[in-house]
């Protein structure tokens, strides 16, 4: 019972790496950029779901859409300003861009909110659900997280799949040259997978802080990392790899923690991450690279 | 293509330049006109040089970015303060100058070690796949030294994994990691080491072996039609790196009174390819330069207060953007007659 508890706990935590993952690998695939600043959007999204709850005394709902129009403005706006006239640059300028738009963020965040961590509170007025007798708890917040994941799993899919957007999406992460010259606007493709990784950073916002209620302006970096790795671990660029890795990723994590060593929890996550790199060198579910000479 | 003789010019001059400096910073340190920050900074910065400069092996010369620095300099900072703290209380080694020696050498050494371990399964992948698992391997290292436990008991070393109840002094102390450490660095000793790392590292670049470390980097399937042995040489520059990176952590460790193996996380190995790519990349005089005043510069800051570090990233992010704008580009070629057909200039290289 307590190993199906776990892995509840597993699935949930994996949920949100998942949809944080989203954003990234939707991001990479696109504009083939690591954008480092991905983390710290989710606390800012964390923070004003907060505000807008506490402060203006919106229901949990209508706050989170407030934060995911928040975020989906400030992704927009970081890529337009830092990484837009940074196209032409070398990866690693890119990189370092997206390292000053974290370190920009958090201390922004700091400014404002200052460095005390604050009590997340519970949003969700909903009872736990009992299995077996009460022996197995799950709170509404594991729940509310694999639901939403789910949710916005099929969303994306059917949005990459089915829609004009989606189809641009995929036309210039496969050639950006030629999907520039089919007549598909490229900016304003990159624009809209900012926007929805974004939006998406918000509501993973929302879920972490509900599960992990302390909110501080460091609290997107770790699991902005570990969903970076998730990303990798099902193969950067591909969507079910980000919800995949994500999933396993937090299921490895929480039963490394249970019952191998709590201390060690993170180091079990990486080594599994390196192994399944060295066997499958492109991730999971990840493209193999072709070489030509 | 710089000629030889330019290459060799640039190097004289970096060396000439860094020796001025240390002379010239002894001078003022016995005339004691010299402020108390900076000079309680002279030692980390020689410490982040000598990282700036392995990292910018590995990354521009070796051509493979590596998010996990930091951890070298972790391992080779504690294994220094366990060598130093060893040597002290089991062999009664009193002289600091040859403690710091061996400390620094012990650090290199393990941390190398490390280098080569983890450089065999890391150097088999490619591009960001290749950083991921630096970064991952980063963050290992700083997991694990946050479980290990070590004192000296005579001329014992005893060693704990997740359990502290260890006889005698406790030198590392897990999560609360080193403590009350005796802080023998000298900032002559940290200028020696950056002397050495940048005779190591040039020497190296103007090698055979350097050229086919770059031969490997700019394009590996021809370099490896050369018949040059990719792994070999891409683990060569791994490795030295490592070295390096643990000499510096030594240093570094042994400068600072107590240390925490959190201190030495993926923000660290962030700050260093910082210092890197703004002093440009392949160009280790411009790590050196970099290096150095991006240590000042928050410091010069904290005038802003609470503004400094936004202030740090607003310059970060500027640098970065103007910086490859094609406007500023041709701008700063006009004003610097002669940068097209060569690149040359260190300071100016953001």
């Amino acid at each position: 019972m307590i190993f199906l508890s776990n892995l509840v706990n597993g699935i949930s935590l994996g949920s949100i790496y998942a949809i944080i993952a989203l954003g990234y690998t939707m991001v990479y695939g696109i504009a083939k950029m690591l954008n480092f600043a991905h983390g710290d959007v989710i606390m800012v999204g964390a923070f004003i779901t907060l505000c807008a709850a506490q402060y203006w005394n919106l229901p949990p709902f209508l706050a989170v859409l407030v934060a995911m129009l928040v975020c989906t403005v400030l992704g927009m706006t970081i890529e337009k300003l830092a990484y837009k006239p940074l196209r032409q640059a070398t990866s690693l300028a890119v990189l370092i861009t997206a390292i000053g738009m974290s370190y920009l963020l958090q201390n922004t965040a700091l400014l404002i909110w200052g460095a005390n961590p604050k009590i997340f509170p519970s949003l969700f007025s909903l009872d736990a659900i009992r299995l077996f007798d009460g022996q197995l708890i799950i709170k509404p917040e594991t729940l509310i997280t694999i639901v939403a994941n789910i949710i916005i799993m099929v969303a994306l899919t059917l949005f990459i799949a089915r829609t004009k957007m989606g189809k641009a999406m995929r036309c210039v992460s496969e050639d950006r040259g030629a999907a520039e010259l089919m007549g598909i606007n490229v900016n304003s493709t990159i624009s809209v997978t900012f926007a929805i990784g974004s939006a998406l950073a918000a509501i993973a916002g929302l879920l972490l802080c509900s599960s992990y209620p302390m909110l501080q302006p460091t609290t997107g970096s770790m699991p902005g990392i570990k969903a970076f790795t998730a990303a990798v671990f099902g193969g950067i660029g591909s969507i079910p790899g980000a919800m995949i890795g994500g999933v396993l990723l937090g299921i490895i994590e929480i039963l490394g923690k249970a019952y191998v060593s709590t201390e060690l929890g993170d180091a079990i996550v990486f080594a599994v991450l390196i192994i399944v790199l060295l066997v499958r060198p492109t991730g999971l579910l990840g493209k193999p690279i072709r070489e030509k000479v | 293509m710089k000629t030889k003789k330019a290459k060799f010019i640039t190097n004289m001059v970096t060396y000439g330049v860094l020796i001025l400096l240390f002379v010239v910073l002894t001078v003022m340190i016995n005339n004691k006109s010299i402020s108390r920050t900076l000079k309680g900074q002279l030692i980390p910065i020689c410490s982040w040089i000598v990282m700036a400069i392995s990292l910018n092996l590995v990354v521009g010369i070796s051509g493979e970015l590596s998010l996990g620095h930091a951890g070298f300099m972790s391992i080779g900072a504690f294994t220094g303060i366990i060598t130093s703290g060893w040597l002290l209380n089991g062999f009664q080694m009193e002289d600091p100058t040859l403690r710091l020696l061996l400390a620094i050498v012990a650090g290199g050494l393990v941390a190398g070690f490390a280098g080569a371990v983890i450089g065999i399964p890391v150097l088999r992948l490619r591009g960001d796949y290749l950083a991921i698992v630096t970064l991952a391997f980063g963050e290992i290292i700083k997991n694990v030294m946050n479980c290990v436990y070590v004192s000296t008991e005579g001329t014992l070393l005893h060693w704990g994994f997740l359990n502290g109840n260890l006889p005698g002094t406790l030198l590392l102390n897990g999560p609360m990691g080193a403590v009350k450490v005796k802080t023998i660095a000298t900032f002559t000793a940290g200028f020696i080491l950056v002397m050495f790392s940048l005779v190591v590292v040039l020497n190296l670049i103007n090698s055979r072996s350097g050229r086919a470390i770059m031969a490997a980097r700019d394009n590996r399937i021809a370099a490896e039609a050369m018949g040059i042995n990719i792994t070999k040489y891409k683990m060569m520059a791994f490795v030295t790196a490592s070295v390096l990176a643990g000499m510096a952590g030594a240093l570094y460790g042994l400068s600072m009174a107590t240390l925490l193996p959190t201190k030495f996380s993926f923000n660290e190995s962030i700050n260093v390819l910082v210092f890197v790519v703004l002093g440009g990349i392949g160009n280790i005089p411009g790590s050196i330069v970099s290096a150095a005043a991006l240590t000042i510069l928050p410091e010069k800051l904290r005038f802003l207060q609470n503004y400094r570090m936004l202030a740090y990233a607003i310059v970060l992010i500027l640098v970065m953007v103007l910086g490859n704008n094609p406007l500023m580009k041709a701008m700063w070629r006009k004003l610097i007659p002669g940068r097209n057909k060569e690149q040359s200039g260190e300071e100016m290289r953001a």
